[in-house]
């Protein structure tokens, strides 16, 4: 970032325009200013507020996240790797994929009542096609080449040839799966707060501030959402690329 | 047919064996015998079904009809004791060089330190050594196919399949191959069979050369190479092999 100094400026003067056009409209309810935005982040800092609003989003998230690669991964697997599973369930798939996850608020509120699974129930929904829908590609895309040739060299039975060959090369796109159902999930917790299961979160306190009239409030942790969101990713990114990842990019030929 | 002399030990042999896809018959009645030690190359119009015979005998697919044996027992399905080495680069990208080298080792259950060590030995011999901690993609062309050639090799095969291993290679490259190839064959003593749709190649490696016709692949001729080694590419003898092989191979075009 500091090697690239427009980037610097760039948000520099986003902040001064904002600034400037918050004391032109002077209303704290349309256009909450810079310094009253930070003043507001900087109490719930303080107070420790935030961190617990961050800890309890990001529970849901978690949880959400954990069923979603748990059970998505699974049955991509199946699918990509046996056309009979993929008859099976495709259709099913296909019927529930295109429902949008808050629509599902009113069952995850009759099953698993007001409870931190009913809120990670809907980010469950969220993440689980892009996992689901990811693993299973990379699974029909492994090359019959290197299947037969591991098969040559005695790796013959189904469940050697997924673990030794045909997840390795999925990998990469299920981590896609894995990061872009991390970008739904994370949308879904807003919407999964909503409902009152619980008294702390991001999504549950962007509505709590707006009741109160306080759009500082609003705008702050609409801020931390968006910044914990690209933390998530960047961690997740620097993990998987640098780590798992490696034999995808490598170091230039040497010697 | 053919008749063995006292000393060659028949290894490989193919009888009567077809494939029909449907319809469509790929091989016709194929009548092949190997000797241990022999280095045969097939050669024919490309599409006729030499890899398809490639891939019978490996045990990646079933023949309609006929039988397969090696040392006087009949072949069925995937055995250690065949090893193949394909025209597409089929190391696996997510293994660095050694480890896709001990594969074949590490699914036999050999420990992990003796693949290793025997991994490393091969590889210093073909001049890859620095490169073990390396990726599939960071090599050339020519050294991938070294390493699938190693990767079967070092489950010590009898009998070693080769579809146009050197297929996607420049000439230089493909020359430099062809002679280490012929250094190991010579030093390990395995049997080849080779798949190559060039004569100039064939003509180089083989003991034998075995000319396949169009589809159906019926096989045509065997020529029986018996060029002093190492040999000379451009050889009088040589030279008159080949357009000898490119005229019968002419009238199959």
């Amino acid at each position: 970032m500091f090697q690239r100094p427009l980037r610097i400026i760039s948000i520099a003067a986003a902040v001064i325009a904002w600034e400037g056009a918050s004391k032109l409209i002077n209303n704290e309810i349309i256009l909450p200013s810079f310094t009253s935005v930070i003043q507001t982040f900087y109490e719930t800092l303080i107070s420790g507020e935030l961190i617990v609003d961050i800890g309890e989003s990001l529970l849901h998230f978690g949880i959400g996240i954990f069923f979603g690669i748990i059970i998505a991964i699974p049955i991509g697997m199946a699918m990509g790797w046996n056309r009979k599973a993929d008859d099976l369930i495709d259709p099913l798939v296909e019927l529930t994929r295109p429902i949008p996850p808050i629509a599902w608020i009113p069952f995850a509120m009759v099953w698993l009542h007001l409870t931190h699974y009913a809120a990670g129930f809907i980010v469950f929904i969220g993440a689980v096609f892009p996992i689901l829908i990811n693993t299973y590609s990379g699974f029909r895309e492994v090359p019959r080449v290197l299947v037969e040739s591991a098969m040559v060299l005695g790796c013959t039975s189904n469940m050697e040839l997924i673990k030794k060959v045909a997840f390795p090369f999925a990998l990469p796109s299920i981590a896609t799966g894995i990061r872009i159902a991390m970008g739904v999930g994370w949308m879904c917790v807003v919407a999964a707060e909503l409902f009152g299961v619980s008294n702390h979160g991001l999504g549950y306190k962007i509505w709590w501030f707006k009741d109160l009239h306080q759009m500082d409030g609003v705008l702050a942790y609409m801020l931390i959402l968006g910044l914990t969101s690209l933390t998530i990713d960047r961690v997740f990114r620097y993990i998987v690329d640098e780590r798992l990842l490696k034999w995808k990019y490598g170091v230039v030929m040497s010697g | 047919m053919e008749i063995w002399g006292g000393d060659e030990r028949l290894m490989l042999q193919i009888k009567n064996l077809s494939k029909k896809y449907k319809n469509l018959t790929v091989l016709d009645d194929i009548n092949l015998e190997v000797a241990d030690c022999e280095f045969v190359c097939i050669l024919g119009p490309s599409g006729c079904g030499k890899t398809t015979l490639l891939r019978i005998i490996a045990g990646l697919e079933e023949p309609t009809s006929g039988t397969l044996s090696m040392n006087h027992k009949t072949i069925k399905g995937i055995t250690p004791e065949i090893g193949m080495v394909f025209q597409e680069y089929t190391l696996f990208p997510w293994r660095n060089i050694l480890d896709n080298a001990i594969f074949g080792l590490e699914m036999q259950g050999v420990d992990k330190n003796t693949a290793i060590s025997k991994a490393r030995k091969y590889l210093r011999a073909i001049g890859l050594d620095q490169f073990e901690k390396n990726y599939p993609h960071e090599l050339s062309g020519g050294m991938k196919q070294r390493v699938a050639i190693l990767r079967a090799l070092l489950l010590n095969p009898q009998l070693l399949l080769m579809d146009e291993p050197f297929g996607a290679l420049d000439a230089q490259t493909r020359n430099q191959l062809q002679s280490e190839l012929l250094r190991i064959w010579s030093k390990d003593k395995k049997t080849v069979l080779f798949i190559t749709h060039s004569v100039d190649e064939a003509v180089y490696l083989a003991d034998k050369i075995v000319l396949f016709t169009a589809r159906p692949a019926r096989i045509k001729q065997i020529f029986n190479i018996n060029l002093p080694r190492p040999r000379d590419r451009t050889s009088t003898n040589a030279n008159k092999l080949r357009s000898q092989i490119l005229k019968t191979l002419g009238a199959e075009l």
